[in-house]
């Protein structure tokens, strides 16, 4: 077919199309791929021996992984804050990934199926938090669970606590459920694009043949929306491993810090050198993923079905 | 469906009497369930914005009813605080310009990559898409040790921010174009050269006007994301003048908020959702045509 109309060779002079590529290409390398290089480059690079400032070092020849050694050594050995914190921020993107799959499901599965009339309604709340700037949601709770604050006063109204909790001094709970309120909508939009694509007819064919309702849920509705499940999974745990305002304005205690505080932390003490090596650790650890959600998805076709 | 089944609708009170018996049946629960979420998401940020227009200091009690006092009387006022209102002017500067730089980019790319299959094409795709799902600390920690490593002449502040926003927003415009570009397919421009116009005017007078809704909805959508971007904005500040309010709410949302932090804050939300609602509006009214013929097909 795309050879019918030769690729529009026949119309366009050879320079056309490369001149639309080339800004945005350029722009990339220059604010990505090169940043990237930069990253590597002082993660690689050497120490000042008298500043302790780091030093980049651009030769890939010349690059010393002593330093990134040192970083990785942390991390691997036991009982050290960076491990203690890596582990940290494993048990905690889990449990709020979970949480949010628990949440969203249902949630996309009743815009998909169930909401006819109010579709649109639904449809625009659950789009809203995307345009809701993350600090003023997350700034909306710090009021909220201050020990005046609603939260508190709702609770030691129906009688739950006797005394105001404290839930903004490192409150693991709160950590977690600052994550799961921030990201749960970009959990909702890919489940919601999977089970609306789902055939009504295989459900009611299922529905025929004598499958109840929670069996046709088990057996056909579920697997068909496995992707959907992967691809939100995965688009709500990238951001979080690497979220550390969250933990900032909910807890900022030691006992709650994430792998993106000790980057910043790092960064903002002029350890520079460690905050690279720890940057080029967390993407060697989400590449997996990454490179999984690149390969199963396709945006912009999925937006051009609608 | 079962809906149509029932001739009348039946009474409220009947209703309300199959809901108690059977709260699981016709998905109930889930009617209340996404109800329940609905509120969790949009009550607080309610509340926060409420908060903004009370009329004495608390945070956390209402003190009575005031439309400008955290708006434009008080001292602390968004309008009367230098660091608040530098973050507001701030703010809105850093999106204007990154919605210059990475739509008209986004755009062409978009182009590019739908109507020429060229190798260069899908890499830099590839690379694009890649920006897109990396955690953000990654890339502003990259531009932060860019500019103070390698490229020191940009150095941290308004430049730099402007630069790795506009980098980091450029996959809106490039999937929202290109889902638009495979829809309405290649037959128009074919069409207009095909009866004489050359490749750059069959560009200008016939795609980017079928283009339209898809550039004014990544107008929308560059510019509400930009006005809400944190961490590369900080990443890539290091002084008061380019705070933006992201980070003037992160800094001191913990230390001292006085209600004009709340209008701050809420005078983003007004400006993204008004921004986004008039993007919808013109976008209905763009491809109502479009619609009109797919009915009537």
């Amino acid at each position: 077919m795309r050879k019918g109309n030769a690729g529009g060779g026949s119309w366009f002079p050879r320079w056309f199309w490369p001149s639309f590529a080339a800004p945005a290409t350029i722009w990339l390398f220059l604010f990505f791929v090169l940043p990237f290089y930069v990253v590597l480059s002082v993660a690689f690079g050497t120490l000042d021996p008298i500043f302790l400032t780091a030093k980049p070092v651009f030769n890939p020849v010349q690059w010393d992984v002593t330093a990134f050694r040192v970083v990785t050594g942390k991390l691997l050995t036991s009982g050290t804050i960076e491990q203690q914190t890596l582990v940290r921020t494993f048990v905690y993107v889990g449990i709020a990934t979970i949480a949010c799959l628990l949440i969203g499901y249902p949630v996309a599965y009743f815009i998909a199926r169930h909401a006819r009339r109010t579709k649109a309604f639904f449809l625009i709340a659950f789009i809203a938090p995307f345009w809701i700037s993350y600090m003023m949601r997350m700034f909306a709770w710090v009021n909220l669970l201050q020990p005046d604050g609603y939260v508190n006063r709702i609770l030691q109204f129906f009688g739950v606590f006797s005394e105001p909790r404290l839930w903004l001094n490192g409150k693991p709970s709160t950590v977690i459920f600052g994550l799961i309120y921030g990201y749960v909508p970009f959990m909702i939009l890919p489940l919601f694009g999977t089970l609306d694509r789902i055939e009504r007819s295989t459900v009611e064919a299922a529905r025929d043949l004598g499958a109840g309702q929670l069996r046709t849920f088990f057996r056909v509705t579920l697997p068909l929306s496995k992707q959907g499940i992967l691809a939100g999974c995965i688009i709500v745990a990238l951001p979080m491993f690497g979220d550390y305002f969250t933990q900032t304005l909910l807890a900022s205690t030691r006992q709650t810090a994430m792998f993106g505080n000790l980057i910043v932390n790092s960064i903002e003490t002029s350890l520079v050198n460690a905050g690279a090596s720890l940057v080029v650790v967390m993407l060697l650890l989400l590449m997996v993923p990454m490179l999984y959600y690149l390969r199963s998805t396709n945006i912009a076709r999925e937006l051009a079905e609608r | 469906m079962s809906a149509g089944l029932s001739l009348e609708r039946p009474s409220a009170l009947r209703r309300l009497d199959a809901w108690i018996r059977n709260p699981w049946a016709q998905a109930r629960f889930l009617w209340v369930g996404a109800i329940a979420y609905v509120i969790w998401t949009i009550v607080p940020v309610v509340i926060a914005v409420a908060f903004s227009f009370n009329a004495g200091k608390a945070q956390t009690t209402w003190q009575g009813f005031s439309i400008n006092r955290w708006y434009t009387q008080d001292v602390n006022s968004v309008f009367q605080d230098p660091e608040l209102r530098s973050a507001l002017a701030q703010s809105f500067k850093l999106s204007a310009l990154v919605v210059l730089i990475a739509v008209p980019l986004g755009v062409a790319f978009a182009i590019a990559l739908d109507r020429w299959r060229g190798r260069g094409a899908g890499s830099a795709n590839f690379v694009m898409l890649f920006s897109f799902i990396t955690p953000e600390i990654a890339i502003g920690v990259g531009l932060f040790l860019m500019v103070t490593k390698l490229v020191m002449s940009v150095g941290l502040g308004f430049k730099s921010q402007v630069l790795g926003l506009s980098m980091y927003e450029l996959a809106y415009p490039v999937i929202i174009v290109r889902a638009r570009l495979l829809s309405i397919g290649r037959h128009y421009e074919e069409a207009a050269m095909d009866l004489g116009a050359s490749p750059t005017r069959a560009m200008r007078r016939v795609l980017l006007p079928l283009l339209s809704p898809a550039i004014l909805a990544s107008v929308a959508i560059v510019f509400a994301s930009s006005i809400d971007n944190f961490v590369i904005s900080q990443r890539l500040c290091a002084s008061a003048a380019c705070q933006t309010i992201p980070i003037v709410i992160y800094s001191s949302a913990r230390r001292s908020p006085l209600p004009s932090l709340n209008a701050l804050a809420s005078l983003t939300l007004f400006t993204s959702t008004i921004l986004i609602a008039l993007a919808f509006v013109a976008y209905r009214r763009l491809t109502a045509g479009e619609r009109e013929t797919a009915a009537g097909r």
